[in-house]
């Protein structure tokens, strides 16, 4: 789990173009969006295809998508439980 | 307003059909335009809806009378086809006896042919003559040269409200005496880029779309183009008049890049200016042609402007994409064309596929066909980058 | 200044530390255009120290190029599959003129030209409208073009099979104004534009001519031509033009410096502007004028004065 986590943000960071920051500055529980990382809804679509392609897990909602972006840990947990590839 | 702008001809081609009449009577029979995507080459045909023009590239090429090399993209062929005819209408035989101009709206200009051939430009030449048509002006420049237009040409891009941006520049152009005429409106053909970015905006429906409808989920994407010809008073002099430009307002939401604003404050402002221009009070409007993409987002934004500028008594209004689908760069052409329609047919179209209001505003657009007096028609065009125009036209 | 390294195919512009403009949460999504313009942009507004303009106008050839191609290579590769809605978002042509606003908070009127060469004349050209009907506006205009990784590669390819070809490099740049019909603290005077589709060769000199009478000038009153010449075939108008002004007259050849793209002609105002001099510095030019066309077509004029 702690390596898909890392995986995670390091893409997280390539994907987002977030060169601020480094892995190790993010924790696992910050919150990506809003007050924590900052991200915002073009981010969220961004995630999203990010999924698909990393994980083979399709999000059609932005809406649900929210919930699954509330933080490393969250986001992690659901593609172990969801992902196709 | 000193100088009035006369409308003296109008064009279109959309998945409605080619010509003014043939959309003309597709809106007066309700008959949407939408079907499966068919003839861009992707991996959504037979998937998604579009509004899709059933014309062929040969034969709009055959239309014109291109030879066979040509490289007149589809951008340019709808476009050269819709401006022909409302120069005809216009009754226009010599192009060069008043100053006369042209100024259009794409969004992504010769897109359909670039990503045909994008990988082939290194090395086969004969797909060579497709790199100069890529950029947004080459159809604009295509279509001066089909009408034989010298004077001043431009081209514009703001996204979804592009076409309504050219009307109003025409517009402004004539009232300030720099043109006497000036063909105005938009281009834009499907592609297998636009196509793919909406869908990446997860802006797209899997259905037909359904404006103003609580369970509206996304828009279709269309092609079309459209065009009107504008002239001064001095040129329209003895001319069939089939309306007038009596407003125009442009205003930015400046608040996302792609999402409206939840006051619809860029909307509001470009209402607010176009009733200014006008001289007209907001109970003068007769009927409200939306731009209604059916997006979650932008429906809400538009009927909560709506209710800021009208008040209790929001005029009659519908979104007509749910015949066209989304058409981009064209739309604001495309809805003013309609609106022309709507004057002179003193009628108002249905906003296809509604059921329910949605909750935040109750707000019920005209669900068929109805006959009306009509004086002043509003119409809205909203684009990505906040970019916000509204024109009024009257009969 | 420098004129550019001539055998080069293409030269990049030379990029500010864009941190010290827009904050690194804005900047991560955007491309050259956008970060030029931008910049180019609020560099203007803090000249003409101006927070809120009237109108935003812009000017672009070919628009966000590098996003565009980034998302179409995208597609391409991919089958239609994860592709990239940043890329699509910052594709569209109006990115840097809605960028200046939200970064403003600015509503005003906002429109973006699209043009090819004659792009930013065309936003020149709805200033001054707007300037008509609201004399004391504050108008932000200007133009910008970035090269992109690849398509730049294929018109390149184009220009070299003519003959001559072009000596100029394909480049990038933005250049920025706030312009006004109120004088103010300014000193350069935008006198006059006058822009066509077609003319010929025979014709140029007098349109040029007529202008210069429209604002009471002569060939005489001009000190300074700034000229777009690449070493193409259709430099022959360049030369059309330059016969018509006496001898003495300096000729500037704008794109040695600025290198070839369809909004380079704001970087020749730029120039202009630079040579007449601020407010309160000594310059001996008074009257300068810029031509440029592009294969024989979409002729441009803009006469600049100093007040």
């Amino acid at each position: 789990m702690s390596s898909l986590q890392q995986e995670l943000k390091e893409s997280i960071i390539e994907a987002l173009n977030l060169e601020e920051f480094t892995a190790a500055d993010i924790d696992n529980d910050d919150a990506l969006f809003g007050d924590g990382l900052g991200l915002d809804s073009i981010d969220a679509l961004e995630l999203i295809v990010l999924l698909d392609k990393d994980y083979g897990i399709k999000l059609t909602d932005p809406e649900e998508s929210k919930a699954i972006f509330q933080s490393v840990n969250v986001l992690a947990a659901y593609i172990e439980a969801n992902r196709t590839k | 307003m000193s100088e009035r702008i006369a409308i003296t001809g109008i064009g279109i081609v959309s998945a409605l059909g080619t010509g003014v009449a043939a959309n003309r009577e597709r809106l007066l029979h309700s008959e949407s335009g939408l079907s499966l995507l068919q003839k861009v080459e992707s991996t959504y045909q037979n998937k998604i809806v579009v509004g899709e023009v059933t014309a062929t590239n040969q034969e709009l090429a055959q239309t014109l009378n291109l030879p066979t090399k040509h490289n007149y993209t589809r951008t340019a062929l709808l476009g050269c086809i819709a401006a022909k005819e409302a120069v005809k209408q216009a009754g226009i035989e010599d192009i060069k006896e008043f100053k006369t101009g042209l100024v259009s709206a794409t969004t992504v200009g010769g897109m359909d042919q670039t990503e045909r051939y994008f990988r082939q430009f290194a090395t086969n030449p004969d797909t060579h003559r497709y790199i100069s048509s890529h950029h947004a002006g080459d159809s604009t420049e295509k279509i001066a040269d089909q009408l034989q237009i010298s004077e001043f040409t431009t081209t514009i891009s703001t996204a979804c409200s592009s076409a309504a941006n050219a009307i109003m520049l025409g517009a402004r152009l004539i009232k300030a005496g720099k043109l006497d005429r000036v063909v105005v409106g938009g281009t834009d053909a499907l592609s297998k880029f636009t196509l793919n970015g909406f869908k990446s905006l997860l802006l797209l429906s899997d259905d037909h779309c359904r404006p103003f409808d609580a369970n509206r989920d996304g828009l279709n994407l269309g092609e079309a183009a459209a065009y009107l010809v504008l002239e001064s008073e001095k040129a329209a002099k003895g001319k069939q008049i089939l309306g007038y430009v009596s407003g125009y307002g442009n205003a930015n939401d400046a608040h996302h890049q792609t999402a409206s604003s939840e006051n619809g404050e860029g909307a509001f402002l470009a209402m607010q200016k176009a009733l200014q221009i006008a001289g007209l009070k907001p109970s003068q409007i007769d009927y409200v042609n939306a731009h209604g993409t059916a997006t979650p987002n932008n429906d809400l934004s538009e009927s909560v402007a709506l209710q800021r500028i009208f008040g209790e008594n929001i005029p009659d209004f519908g979104s007509t994409k749910s015949f066209t689908g989304h058409t981009l760069a064209a739309a604001g052409a495309v809805e003013a064309v309609f609106s022309i329609v709507a004057l002179q047919e003193q009628q108002l179209f249905a906003n296809l596929n509604f059921t329910e209001p949605m909750p935040e505003t109750g707000l019920v657009p005209v669900q068929t066909l109805q006959k009306k007096n009509l004086q002043y028609v509003l119409s809205n065009s909203f684009g990505f980058g906040g970019n916000c125009t509204s024109l009024i036209f009257s009969k | 200044m420098e004129a550019l390294n001539i055998t080069a195919s293409t030269v990049a512009a030379k990029h500010p530390a864009y941190r010290n403009y827009i904050p690194p949460a804005a900047a991560r999504r955007m491309a050259p255009a956008v970060k030029m313009g931008v910049v180019a942009a609020n560099v203007a507004l803090e000249k003409a120290q101006i927070t809120q303009p009237d109108a935003i106008l812009t000017g672009s050839g070919l628009g966000c190029m590098q996003d565009t191609e980034k998302f179409l290579n995208a597609l391409l590769e991919n089958n239609e599959q994860f592709v990239p809605p940043t890329a699509f978002i910052q594709s569209t042509h109006n990115t840097v003129g809605a960028q200046i606003a939200l970064g403003l908070g600015c509503k005003a009127y906002n429109n973006t030209y699209v043009h090819g060469s004659l792009s930013f004349e065309s936003a020149l050209l709805d200033a001054s409208l707007l300037l008509e009907d609201k004399p004391d506006a504050k108008i932000v205009v200007g133009g910008v073009d970035e090269l992109g990784t690849e398509f730049v590669n294929y018109v390149k390819m184009l220009a070299e099979k003519e003959t001559p070809a072009s000596k100029i490099p394909m480049s990038e740049g933005a250049s920025f104004f706030v312009v006004s019909s109120e004088m103010g603290n300014a000193q350069v005077l935008l006198r006059d534009m006058n822009t066509c589709r077609e003319i010929s060769v025979a014709e140029i000199s007098n349109r040029v001519g007529s202008l210069l009478k429209e604002n009471g000038l002569s060939e005489e009153d001009i000190d300074t031509l700034i000229l777009g010449t690449t070493g193409a075939e259709s430099d022959v108008y360049y030369k059309a033009v330059s016969d018509a002004f006496p001898k003495q007259t300096t000729q500037i050849h704008f794109k040695k410096y600025a290198g070839q793209y369809n909004t380079s002609i704001g970087f020749a105002v730029w120039f202009a502007v630079q040579l007449l001099g601020e407010k309160n510095t000594v310059s001996d030019r008074k009257n300068i004028l810029i031509y440029n066309q592009e294969d024989g077509r979409n002729h441009s004029v803009i006469i600049v004065s100093r007040c």
